[in-house]
């Protein structure tokens, strides 16, 4: 039971170790507290549809399944959206279109795809809970060591900035992709797998774009 | 005239959907390994990305907007877009198979594309007129085009490259992707200073 939900923290890990949910990572990691708005956003949308699916998959035919966990991350997705917009306008502010563009998170669809779409409601919520932890966990690494770099800050909070000019580089999109390229090559040492190649939430087999992806010719399903 | 040569211009290199937005970074990673398969990607996703807007636009503007709908945009854009996958795959293979031949393996990847889903979201929220939605969809597109096929030439001399071991793959992709965006940054500011206030 604890490993379901602890597998996404470190050994699982769905930015660092699957290569899955990069766009927001890197966009949204220039500040502290817009990281864990989306953190926060995106693991509540991941256990609602996780359950959801659990819980309908034996009704949701085999055929059309992708569309129908589109719809339902769309519709968990609208909720958040509009629960942001009137109480934490803010948030809503910083994460500008990465907010309705959770839909297109790959985590989400892949943890609908590999895991909720096979599993029982309830470890379907703790594999949600952990995965969405370890998001939200990499996310907060990432936008503290971007803050604290870029703008001599943390949360907000002047750190440096009185006593060194910060690298203002570092908040900008060069430094987000150098940071991910750093931690990425952090975890991939500290959990020994090697060479780690970008994810994709659809299972090898039975997809066509099988021939062209580096991940099946490294040998198969991303999880 | 000048207001779309601008708006295509932002478009493509100073607000370059890959490099500066970090929009579409998973292909952009994942097949600009070759050059042909990062020109065959991003072909069909300027191609969907033109569908899409040219769909979705005239829903918002007759459909949504005027009976209070705003808060379904996300699910009908989405929505949309799957089916449009869908039915160009359908289309190219029953119609034009050697353009399927060329593309059709990248299409079930674009309806998860958030490249293809941003800037149809990008479009609403600035509030574009149909034309300018169009113009910057395209210059959306090329941009991701020149991104994929820019770095798919970096990518090429990384592999006689001699780098420290903890680095190769996917990390010394990425910092390469920080040095490309570092040069795309050259071009800030250029569009205000070409074509006036922006």
């Amino acid at each position: 039971m604890w490993k379901t939900f602890s597998k996404g923290i470190i050994r699982e890990n769905p930015v660092l170790v699957l290569i899955l949910g990069t766009c927001p990572s890197l966009a949204v990691s220039s500040s502290v507290q817009s990281a864990l708005g989306m953190g926060i956003a995106a693991t509540a949308v991941l256990i609602c549809s996780n359950v959801f699916i659990s819980a309908l998959r034996n009704i949701i035919p085999d055929k059309v399944r992708i569309p129908a966990f589109i719809i339902v991350i769309a519709g968990f997705v609208t909720m958040t959206q509009m629960i942001v917009k009137s109480y934490a306008p803010e948030i809503d502010e910083q994460l500008g279109i990465f907010l309705p563009l959770i839909v297109v998170n790959c985590i989400i669809l892949a943890r609908a795809e590999m895991f909720a779409s096979k599993n029982r409601v309830l470890a379907s919520a703790l594999d949600g809970a952990g995965m969405g932890a370890g998001f939200t966990a990499t996310l907060l690494v990432m936008s503290s060591i971007r803050e604290l770099l870029g703008s001599g800050t943390w949360f907000g909070i002047s750190v440096t900035d009185r006593w060194a000019p910060p690298m203002l580089i570092f908040v900008m999109a060069p430094g987000g992709f150098f940071v991910f390229g750093l931690l990425v090559a952090l975890a991939a040492k500290l959990s020994k797998a090697g060479e780690v190649t970008p994810g994709c939430p659809m299972a090898c087999p039975g997809c066509e774009a099988a021939a062209d992806c580096e991940q099946s010719q490294k040998g198969g399903d991303p999880a | 005239m000048k207001a779309i040569v601008a708006v295509l211009f932002t478009a493509v290199l100073t607000e370059n959907f890959v490099l500066a937005k970090f929009l579409g970074i998973c292909p952009f990673l994942g097949v600009s390994k070759k050059l042909d398969t990062a020109l065959g990607m991003s072909v069909a996703v300027i191609f969907v990305m033109l569908l899409s807007t040219l769909v979705t636009w005239p829903i918002n503007a007759y459909l949504l907007e005027p009976n209070g709908l705003d808060y379904l945009q996300t699910i009908i854009f989405i929505l949309v877009i799957a089916t449009l996958v869908q039915l160009v795959e359908f289309t190219l293979k029953r119609y034009l198979p050697p353009l399927y031949r060329a593309l059709g393996i990248y299409l079930p990847l674009i309806t998860t594309n958030c490249a293809v889903l941003g800037v149809v979201v990008l479009n609403v929220d600035r509030g574009y007129g149909f034309g300018d939605a169009m113009v910057n969809t395209l210059g959306a597109g090329l941009g991701f085009m020149l991104a994929m096929v820019m770095f798919a030439g970096v990518r090429k001399r990384l592999e006689s490259a001699d780098i420290p071991d903890f680095l190769k793959g996917l990390p010394i992709s990425l910092i390469s992707a920080s040095l490309v965006s570092l040069s795309f940054l050259g071009f800030s500011g250029m569009a205000e200073g070409m074509f006036g206030a922006h």
